[in-house]
């Protein structure tokens, strides 16, 4: 089959490799029919995330149709339409138990190396190097899916594969930064980044009762997706003003009730010694990236929440932390419980409530995904969001 | 470094060990603090054996030592490896204990571990993988089985990997299932090299045994062990 393999940083090459086959019982092989470019794809990309290897298969965000089955799955059959959830939950843990799905404790082969650097390991992912499992992704014609039986949700009769495949990643992930401010009646939720995790998230909040939403950014074409398509009250783009001072302003001079960083910093973390000095170094390259975070902190209202659906991998340095204790911030963050949200998100696609579809900006087939990959990271073409087409 | 506690302990064991010693090793290998602290410098395979009723005065159970233990500690050709890892199973005591207990099931989650025969209701065969293609095999006693709670073990007298042991299933608190603890001691008397040894049980002792119970944990929890050998990738 084809499938968009990482040989280097910049360096990502569509090659033909190996059908997957059914390993466990539990699993599932997928003919994928649609798979997009995440912005966490870049960080692997560009080469900030160790513990990557020549060969390994991108992507984490794609649906298709089963064609084979282990002998453990009972509830699905050939044929069935499914998206997968980016993450790689068992279901039978005490963190599944408990709906905190990304913190599965089953789901990674590799969790020494996670152990190592962050205590205690999280989730499998899929395509997202070997600290993360090591799983093959689904930017690819197929895809083998562990704990399918737990993972691979049905789509409804009469649904495009535009509106529904962002229930595997993007649209969990805006809903649940949403829904982590903890949103009252009247609150306005200021929102970093305006890649397609910001723009769910702005429609996520109003679903949950936003009075207003404050989207920042600082590309013309994306505050303006936030405006016209996310349905943003108000944008600020930061090149232009001063977004904390300006967000004071607008809010009475209170400041926003919750913050949402949805621009991350890049760097992963890893495991084994010898990772840790390739992390130092990715730390040191980014150094410009915790910024959002920083002002996120900064300018919050008092006794507020700052939501972190960014990705963080590593160490983070001279964060405002005397702001965060001093005005009684509570912080919240971590991978999106991606299987929690997909019977009530599916309810508001299907009631058209939103369509999901509208972060679309570029449609491709699987041999251009190395071109797309440079648009995507140049932000050329007013590129926003990806879909390869199977 | 002795340690005032550990000049105590001394005294008090010094000659025949008494009950409450006994009482005591038996509290650290079942109370929650960690095992290994509590063990310090002794012998597990003493201990396990007067916990289970044998012998008090166990050699290995008290400080005294012989000249030949005196003559390898001080050249460190005689490094016991002592690991200790715990895990929490979202499973009963009793499903973990039993299937524990059917030691033929060990190597579905024991990677090095080839297999395991039962030869009667204490002994058992062991055949693990050693490098280039070796193995290595040894005889081990089961020698103390409380059903649901612990069971212990040690290789017989003259195998090669002199090694001893016991897995400990305890409810965890609120539901969350059970919290097995893995303690375990290999000793190289025939002056085996360690690095030979920690060939033979992974590169890394603690990392191997926290890898075997994760996929126990697994295996518990989920059926399967949770893999990507064999999947798909450029080339």
């Amino acid at each position: 089959m084809k499938a968009v393999c990482w040989r280097g940083a910049k360096d990502v090459r569509v090659e033909n490799v190996p059908d997957p086959k059914i390993l466990n019982p539990r699993d599932a092989i997928v003919k994928i029919t649609s798979t997009a470019i995440c912005g966490s794809d870049l960080h692997l990309y560009d080469g900030f995330i160790p513990s990557m290897m020549s060969g390994d298969i991108m992507g984490h965000e794609f649906m298709g149709e089963i064609v084979e089955l282990g002998s453990g799955v009972k509830n699905l059959s050939i044929g069935d339409r499914v998206v997968v959830p980016f993450t790689i939950s068992c279901g039978n843990c005490y963190s599944c138990k408990t709906a905190q799905w990304s913190l599965c404790d089953n789901s990674n082969p590799n969790a020494f190396m996670a152990e190592a650097l962050y205590g205690y390991s999280a989730a499998g992912l899929f395509g997202y190097s070997h600290i993360f499992g090591g799983y093959a992704g689904g930017q690819a014609e197929y895809a083998r899916v562990p704990f399918a039986d737990v993972g691979l949700y049905k789509v409804p009769e009469g649904l495009t594969d535009d509106q529904v495949l962002f229930l595997t990643d993007i649209f969990p992930t805006g809903y649940m930064a949403a829904e982590n401010c903890n949103i009252k009646p009247g609150d306005t939720v200021a929102i970093w980044g305006c890649g397609p995790v910001g723009q769910f998230a702005i429609r996520s909040a109003f679903l949950l009762g936003a009075e207003r939403v404050i989207a920042i950014d600082r590309f013309p074409d994306r505050l303006k997706m936030a405006k016209e398509q996310a349905g943003a009250t108000e944008v600020i783009n930061y090149e232009e003003v001063d977004a904390g001072e300006a967000l004071k302003e607008m809010t009475g001079g209170r400041g926003p009730d919750s913050c949402i960083d949805a621009v991350g910093m890049e760097a992963h973390g890893t495991g084994p010694d010898y990772l840790y000095d390739q992390v130092k170094q990715a730390v040191r390259l980014e150094t410009d990236r915790p910024t959002a975070l920083r002002q996120v902190m900064v300018a919050c209202g008092k006794g507020g929440t700052v939501s972190i659906p960014g990705v963080y991998g590593g160490f983070l340095d001279k964060m405002p932390f005397g702001a965060a204790f001093n005005k009684g911030l509570t912080m919240k963050m971590g991978q999106t419980h991606v299987h929690k949200y997909l019977d009530p998100l599916m309810r508001h696609i299907q009631n058209g409530d939103i369509d999901p579809s509208f972060v679309i900006t570029h449609r491709i087939s699987i041999d251009e995904a190395p071109q797309a990959y440079e648009t995507f990271k140049h932000k050329k073409d007013n590129c926003i969001k990806v879909v390869i087409k199977l | 470094m002795e340690t005032e506690s550990d000049k105590t302990n001394q005294s008090q064991s010094q000659g025949d060990a008494t009950v409450s010693d006994t009482e005591r090793w038996a509290s650290i290998v079942g109370g929650s603090a960690m095992v290994l602290m509590g063990l310090k410098q002794r012998s597990l395979r003493g201990i396990l054996t007067a916990i289970a009723g044998g012998s008090l005065a166990y050699h290995g159970a008290t400080t005294d030592k012989s000249l030949q233990e005196k003559v390898t500690d001080a050249t460190g050709i005689n490094k016991a490896i002592k690991v200790e890892k715990t895990v929490t199973i979202n499973r009963s005591a009793e499903d973990l204990y039993n299937y524990w207990h059917n030691f033929e099931n060990l190597p579905t989650f024991m990677k090095h571990v080839k297999s395991v025969q039962v030869l009667d209701l204490r002994r058992s065969h062991w055949v693990a993988n050693a490098p280039m293609g070796q193995t290595i095999e040894w005889n081990a006693d089961l020698i103390n089985d409380q059903p649901n709670q612990l069971i212990a073990w040690a290789s017989e007298e003259g195998a090669e990997v002199d090694n001893s042991g016991f897995v400990r299933f305890q409810p965890a608190p609120g539901d969350r299932g059970t919290e097995v603890k893995v303690v375990m001691e290999y000793n190289v008397p025939g002056g085996m090299l360690t690095a030979t040894i920690a060939k033979l049980f992974g590169e890394e002792p603690e990392q191997q045994i926290g890898d075997e119970l994760r996929r126990f944990k697994q295996l518990m929890e989920t059926g399967e062990i949770a893999t990507t050998e064999g999947q798909s990738r450029g080339q």
